[in-house]
C-alpha cells in the first residue's frame, strides 16, 4: 500500500510515457480502463433495465410498439388549432397536443416578455414608488410556487365570473366562466389584397431602413425611417383596406341553447394557464432584464453624453445592443422554462400535450413507455434546440466583442 | 442471479421498498402477513378514509374480505389510493394484490393489459347531472352543451360515443379528478357532469347546493366495476373471486355478520358448506376452511357491505335496484359453493 | 474692506426633510408625478377591499363554517385544519416526531448558518449523512419502540419538506460527481454526464414524475417494488441531481486555474486534489447556487399532486372540497402561498446575503 502510495506521489513528475511507468499508473492508460469499465456497467445496467421491462411487458401480457398511434382515439378534445374529431387516431392526439402547447408557449412568451421588461425597467426607476412597486411584485410571484398560481386564478378568480346567461360585455365581447367569447373576423373576397398591401409594406420598410443605414455612413445625415416605416405598415393596408370596401365581416358570438356559439372563445383553461405563466415568469425576465441594464459600464453613458448624443439615441445605440447580449443568454432559458412550464396545463384540464397526449391517451392505451418517451423527446428536442440557438448567439457575440 | 444481486443492491439502498412477490401473491401476501389493496383518493360509498384515516365503503369491503379469507383477519390491510392513471402500472408492478377502485370490466382491460376481473361488485351506469332549474328531461336536450368529465376513464369514451351517435354537439371540459370535474360543474363552469352513477351521487352531497342538482334519466352504458387481480396467478385469482361470491351466497342464505354463530349450527347444506363445517372448505383455494365464516363474521355478507356504504344506511341513499340479488329481481348471482 | 463669515444658509426647505425627498423620488418631472398618483390611487382603491376581506372583515374564532358569516375571510377554516395542512394524516399522537426532526434541522441549519459557532464542517457532515438516518427513525419509525408509521399517512407540510431536503440531499453528492465528470479529460465520461445532464434538463419535472410512478415499476425485476413516495424521490434527485451538477460546475469554475495547477505541482492524486484542494473552495462558492436550487426544488415538489401525494397544496385543496367548508379555497390558496412565500424569500435573501459576502472576499482571488 505505502509503495503503491509513493509512486503514485512520483508518478505525475515523471514523463508520460516513461518506458519504466507501471500501467496503473500511466493517466492515460488508467483512464482507457476506467472509462471501459464505465462503458461495461452502464451497458450492463441497460441491459438490465431493457431485459427487466421486456420481461415484465411479456409477462403481464401488455401490449406495445405505436401502432395504437393509429387507432380511434374516441375522445373530445375541447380545442384545437387543427380539424379534430372524436374520430381521429391516437397520433391526431398529439398533434393537437403539441400545438396547444406551443399556442400556450408563444402566448407566454410575448406577454412575459413585454411585462418583464416593463418591471426590469420599472425596478430602475427614479420613482421610489415605481422602483418598489416592482420590487414587490417581483419578490411576491417568483417566490410562490407556479402551480399554485395556477389554482389560484383557474379556481379562485375565473370561478367567480358569471354564467353565460349574465355576461358581462367587454370590448364587444362576452365574458363568462365558460371563456371570453368575441367576434371573430371573417376574410370576404378582396381581403387578399389587403395582406399584399402588408407584406409591400414591410418590403419597402427594410428598404427604406437599408437605405438609411448606407445615406447616414456617407453623409451623416440622418432620415427619420423608423416613423415613416411605422406609418407605412400600419398606413398602407388601412388604405387598401377602406378603398376595396372593407372586404371582413365580423362573426358575432351569440347566446344559443347553453352556450355562446359563434365567434371565437378564450378558454378560461387557457387564460389562466396564460395569466399565471406570464406573471410568474415576468418575475424572472424582469431580474435579468435588470441585471442586464446594470451591466452596461457607467463609462458607457458618460463616453455617449460626451459625444453629444441625445438621451434616446444613448438609450437605443448604446445600452440596449449592450444590455441585449446580457440578457438573451439567460432570457432564452427562462422562455424554455416557460415552455416547460406549461406542461402544468393538466391540473385544470387546458388540453396541452402532457394533458392530452401523456394524460387522456395514456390512460387510454395503457402504454406508459411509448406515450412518457414521445412527450419526453417533444421537450427534449424544443430544449436541444435551444442550446443550439444559444451557442450560436454567443458565438456570434463573441465576434462583435473583438 | 446477476438480477437478484441487482436487486438485492437496490433493496438494501433503499429500506423504503414494498415486499416481494416471486412466489406467488397468495405467499406473499401470508408472508407479510398484510394485503395490499389498491383503492380510490376518495369515492364516497366505495373507497374513503375517514377523520382518522380510516378507510371505508364497498370497495375497501371487499379489501377486508380478502384479506379476512387469507390472514383471518379483516384489519391486516394496507390501503394503497391510486389516480386513475396509476391503478393498472401498480397492479401490473405488484405493488397492490387486488385492485379494487371502481374499475369497469372491458374487454381491453381484460384482455390487453395482463389483468384479470373476478367478478362485479356493483353494476353500475354511466349517468348525467344538470341543474335543475334548466329544466331538462332528457340528455338529448343537451346538443350544444359543455360537458365535465374526469379524464382517463371510460366515462371520456362513452361521451363522445354517445353525442356521437346521437348528433349532437358538446364541448368536454377534462380533469384529473373527478372531484375537480364535479366542483367545475359545481360552479356553472359546464352545463352538466358525467360520471358512472354511483359516484355522481356520492359527489352530489358535496355540492354547495345538492338538491338544485338532478340527474337525467338515462343511462348511457354499461359500467361493472369489480376487482382485478394480475393475470397468470390462477391461484389468487380464485381467492379473489371467491371471496366476492362468498358474500353474495352469505346474504342469499340470510347469514349475517350478526347471526353467523348460531348459523353455524344450521342444518341448512348450504349453510354448512358457506361456513366451512361441510363440502370443499378451503382445500382448493389452500386457504383456512373456515375462511367464508371468517369474511361474513368479519367483514358481512353482500347486502350488509351495499347497506352501510351506499344503500339506504349510508349518505349516499341508493337503491338495491339492479344490484340486487337474482331472486330478488336484480343480477347479482353468485355459483353455488359445494 | 472687511470679511466677515456668514453663517451657512439651510437648504431651502424643499429640498431636505420629507417634502424633499417627496420632491426627489416621487414628483421629480410630470411623468413621475402621474405615475406616482396613479399608483397612490389605485393603491388606495385596489387595497382598501383586500384589507376589508382579510382583516376587518374577516372571522377569525370558530369551530365551524357557521361561525364564517360576517362575509370576510373565512381564517376559522385554515385554524381548524392546520394540523391536517402540516402533519397529513400522520396519526396525531405521533406527530411530536415530526416536530421533533424539524426543530433538529432547524438548530443544525442555525449551526451552520451563525457566523460565531465553531465547527462548521461537522455541522455540514451531521446535516448531510447523521441527520438524514436520524430522521429517517424519526419518520418512519419500525424500530427504536416508535410505532411504524406507513408513508402514505405522510402529508401535508412536513411531506413538502421531506421532499424538498431529501432531493437536496441526495442529489449533492450525485451532482458533484456529475459535474466532476463534465469536466473530466476522459472524453467517454465527458459525453456521459453532458449527456445526462442536458436530458434532464431539458425535461419538465412532471414528465419525470409520471415517469417516475408509470414506468418505473416495469424497469425492475418482478419481486422489486418501489412505495409511491420512493419513486416520487427517486424522479425528484434523478431531476435535480442534473441541475445540482451545474451549480456545482459552476463553483468548479471559479476556481482559479492556479490551484489546480499547485495540487498537481504537489504531485496530489486526482480524488486528492478535488478533496482536499478543489471542493472545499468549490463548495463555499456554491453555497448561494444551492440554496437557488433548493428553492426552486422547494416550490417544485407542490407537482406532486399530480401523481396522487398529498403535499400542502394538494391536502389544502382537497381540504377545500370538503362539504363543510366548500367555498373557502381563496383562504386556503392565500394560507399555502404564504407559507411558501416565508421560506421561498427567507433563503432567497440569505443566499443574496452570501452572494454578497463571497463576492467581496473575491475580489483578491482571480
Amino acid at each position: 500500500m505505502s509503495k503503491e502510495k509513493s509512486r503514485a506521489h512520483e508518478a505525475p513528475a515523471r514523463k508520460k510515457h516513461d518506458s519504466g511507468t507501471r500501467f496503473w499508473n500511466d493517466p492515460g492508460k488508467r483512464a482507457l480502463v476506467f472509462q471501459t469499465l464505465l462503458i461495461g456497467i452502464l451497458g450492463f445496467l441497460i441491459y438490465t433495465v431493457v431485459d427487466n421491462t421486456l420481461h415484465n411487458l411479456e409477462t403481464r401480457g401488455i401490449t406495445t410498439g405505436f401502432d395504437f398511434l393509429h387507432e380511434e382515439a374516441g375522445f373530445g378534445i375541447p380545442l384545437s388549432l387543427i380539424d379534430y374529431t372524436e374520430a381521429d387516431s391516437y397520433g391526431r392526439t398529439f398533434i393537437v397536443g403539441l400545438l396547444n402547447t406551443v399556442l400556450v408557449s408563444v402566448l407566454g412568451i410575448i406577454a412575459a416578455t413585454v411585462l418583464g421588461f416593463m418591471l426590469g425597467v420599472a425596478r430602475l426607476s427614479d420613482n421610489w414608488l415605481v422602483a418598489k412597486l416592482s420590487t414587490l411584485y417581483i419578490e411576491i410571484f417568483r417566490n410562490i410556487p407556479l402551480l399554485l398560481q395556477i389554482f389560484f386564478w383557474y379556481f379562485a378568480v375565473l370561478r367567480a365570473l358569471p354564467s353565460p346567461r349574465q355576461s358581462i360585455e367587454l370590448f364587444g365581447g362576452f365574458l363568462n366562466i365558460r371563456g371570453f367569447s368575441v367576434p371573430k373576423p371573417v376574410p370576404e373576397d378582396g381581403f387578399g389584397l389587403v395582406v399584399a398591401a402588408f407584406v409591400i409594406a414591410i418590403v419597402a420598410s427594410v428598404i427604406l431602413v437599408r437605405w438609411n443605414h448606407k445615406r447616414q455612413d456617407a453623409t451623416g445625415q440622418i432620415f427619420p425611417a423608423g416613423w415613416v416605416s411605422a406609418g407605412l405598415i400600419v398606413g398602407l393596408p388601412l388604405l387598401t383596406f377602406l378603398v376595396s370596401g372593407m372586404p371582413l365581416s365580423l362573426d358575432r358570438p351569440e347566446l344559443r341553447g347553453f352556450n355562446f356559439t359563434g365567434g371565437m372563445t378564450l378558454l378560461p383553461e387557457l387564460v389562466a394557464l396564460w395569466l399565471a405563466l406570464t406573471i410568474y415568469t415576468a418575475a424572472f425576465i424582469a431580474e435579468t432584464v435588470r441585471g442586464g441594464i446594470l451591466a452596461v459600464p457607467k463609462g458607457q453613458l458618460e463616453a455617449s453624453s460626451a459625444l453629444g448624443l441625445p438621451k434616446r439615441r444613448t438609450l437605443r445605440l448604446i445600452v440596449i445592443p449592450q444590455a441585449m447580449r446580457v440578457i438573451i443568454p439567460p432570457l432564452t432559458s427562462q422562455y424554455l422554462n416557460l415552455t416547460k412550464n406549461s406542461s402544468l396545463a393538466t391540473a385544470i384540464g387546458y388540453p396541452d400535450l402532457v394533458s392530452v397526449f401523456a394524460g387522456t391517451t395514456l390512460n387510454q392505451t395503457g402504454q406508459a413507455i411509448e406515450v412518457i418517451s414521445m412527450t419526453m423527446a417533444v421537450y427534449l428536442t424544443l430544449s436541444l434546440l435551444t442550446s443550439l440557438f444559444m451557442n450560436w448567439y454567443n458565438k456570434r457575440m463573441a465576434l462583435v466583442e473583438r | 442471479m446477476m438480477k437478484k444481486t441487482l436487486a438485492a443492491a437496490i433493496l438494501a439502498t433503499t429500506a423504503l421498498s414494498g415486499a416481494a412477490m416471486a412466489e406467488g401473491t397468495l405467499e406473499a401476501v401470508k408472508g407479510r402477513d398484510l394485503l395490499q389493496c389498491g383503492v380510490t383518493n376518495g369515492v364516497p360509498g366505495f373507497s374513503v378514509p375517514d377523520e382518522q384515516g380510516n378507510w371505508q365503503g364497498l370497495d375497501v369491503d371487499v379489501c377486508k374480505a380478502v384479506a379476512a379469507a387469507v390472514l383471518g383477519d379483516a384489519g391486516k390491510v394496507k390501503y394503497i389510493p391510486l389516480t386513475a392513471k396509476e391503478r393498472f402500472t401498480a397492479l401490473q408492478s405488484g405493488e397492490i394484490d387486488v385492485l379494487s377502485r371502481v374499475t369497469t370490466w372491458t374487454q381491453t382491460r381484460d384482455t390487453q393489459l395482463g389483468l384479470n376481473f373476478t367478478g362485479v361488485t356493483y353494476y353500475d351506469g354511466q349517468g348525467f347531472l344538470v341543474k335543475k332549474d334548466l329544466g331538462l328531461q332528457s340528455v338529448k336536450e343537451l346538443d350544444g352543451a359543455t360537458v365535465c368529465v374526469q379524464s382517463g376513464t371510460t366515462t371520456e369514451l362513452n361521451l363522445a360515443d354517445y353525442f356521437r351517435a346521437n348528433g349532437l354537439n358538446f364541448t368536454p371540459v377534462v380533469f384529473d379528478t373527478n372531484e375537480q370535474a364535479a366542483s367545475s360543474f359545481d360552479s356553472g363552469r359546464c352545463d352538466a357532469f358525467t360520471t358512472d352513477l354511483s359516484q355522481a351521487y356520492g359527489l352530489r352531497t358535496r355540492m354547495s347546493d345538492p338538491d338544485a342538482v338532478v340527474a337525467l334519466p338515462e343511462v348511457i352504458s354499461k359500467e361493472p366495476l369489480g376487482p382485478v387481480v394480475r393475470q397468470g396467478d390462477d391461484q389468487w385469482f380464485n381467492i379473489v373471486k371467491w371471496s366476492l361470491f362468498a358474500m353474495l351466497n352469505a346474504e342469499e342464505l340470510g347469514v349475517t355478520s350478526a347471526n353467523v354463530d348460531e348459523m353455524k349450527s344450521s342444518e341448512n347444506p348450504n349453510i354448512k358448506r358457506l361456513l366451512g363445517i361441510d363440502g370443499p372448505k378451503g382445500k382448493g383455494l389452500d386457504i383456512a376452511d373456515d375462511w367464508a365464516y371468517q369474511i361474513v363474521k368479519q367483514v358481512g355478507n353482500y347486502g350488509e357491505a351495499f347497506e352501510r356504504n351506499v344503500g339506504m344506511g349510508s349518505a349516499l341513499k341508493i337503491d338495491r335496484g339492479i344490484n340486487a340479488l337474482w331472486n330478488q329481481g336484480g343480477f347479482q348471482y353468485a355459483p353455488p359453493m359445494r | 474692506m472687511k470679511y466677515e463669515i456668514q453663517p451657512t444658509l439651510p437648504p431651502p426647505a424643499n429640498t431636505v426633510g420629507a417634502i424633499g425627498w417627496m420632491r426627489k423620488h416621487l414628483f421629480h418631472g410630470p411623468l413621475s408625478s402621474a405615475a406616482t398618483v396613479i399608483i397612490a390611487v389605485l393603491a388606495v382603491y385596489l387595497l382598501t377591499p383586500v384589507l376589508q376581506w382579510a382583516f376587518i372583515d374577516a372571522d377569525w374564532i370558530g369551530d365551524s363554517r357557521e361561525a364564517c358569516s360576517s362575509g370576510g375571510a373565512c381564517w376559522v377554516f385554515i385554524g381548524n385544519r392546520l394540523e391536517q395542512f402540516l402533519y397529513g394524516f400522520y396519526p396525531s399522537e405521533q406527530t411530536w416526531r415530526l416536530n421533533l426532526a424539524f426543530v433538529l434541522l432547524i438548530a443544525l441549519i442555525a449551526w451552520m448558518l451563525i457566523p460565531r459557532l465553531p465547527g462548521k464542517g461537522w455541522a455540514g457532515a451531521i446535516t448531510l449523512v447523521i441527520y438524514p438516518i436520524i430522521a429517517y427513525y424519526l419518520l418512519i419509525g419500525d424500530a427504536f419502540g416508535l410505532e411504524y408509521v406507513e408513508t402514505h399517512r405522510w402529508g401535508g407540510f412536513s411531506l413538502t419538506l421531506v421532499l424538498a431536503f431529501v432531493g437536496i440531499v441526495a442529489a449533492l453528492p450525485f451532482g458533484i460527481l456529475l459535474a466532476l465528470g463534465r469536466r473530466s479529460a476522459m472524453p467517454i465520461v465527458r459525453s456521459l454526464s453532458v449527456t445526462y445532464i442536458e436530458i434532464w434538463r431539458g425535461v419538465p419535472l412532471i414528465t419525470v414524475l409520471f415517469m417516475a410512478s408509470v414506468m418505473l415499476p416495469l424497469f425492475f425485476p418482478e419481486d422489486i417494488n418501489f412505495d409511491k413516495l420512493l419513486r416520487a424521490l427517486i424522479g425528484i434527485i434523478m431531476f435535480q441531481t442534473a441541475y445540482m451538477a451545474e451549480v456545482v460546475r459552476g463553483g468548479l469554475q471559479a476556481i482559479p486555474k492556479g490551484q489546480y495547477e499547485a495540487a498537481d505541482a504537489l504531485g496530489l492524486s486526482y480524488w486528492k486534489k478535488m478533496i482536499l484542494i478543489i471542493l472545499p473552495q468549490a463548495l463555499k462558492l456554491m453555497i448561494p447556487g444551492i440554496v437557488n436550487t433548493f428553492i426552486a426544488l422547494f416550490k417544485d415538489t407542490s407537482l406532486v399532486v399530480i401523481i396522487g401525494l398529498f403535499d400542502l397544496l394538494a391536502i389544502v385543496q382537497a381540504a377545500s372540497n370538503d362539504p363543510d367548508w366548500i367555498g373557502f379555497a381563496t383562504e386556503g390558496y392565500i394560507f399555502v402561498a404564504l407559507m411558501f412565500w416565508i421560506f421561498c424569500f427567507g433563503m432567497s435573501r440569505y443566499s443574496q446575503h452570501l452572494e454578497k459576502l463571497l463576492h467581496t472576499g473575491h475580489g483578491n482571488r482571480a
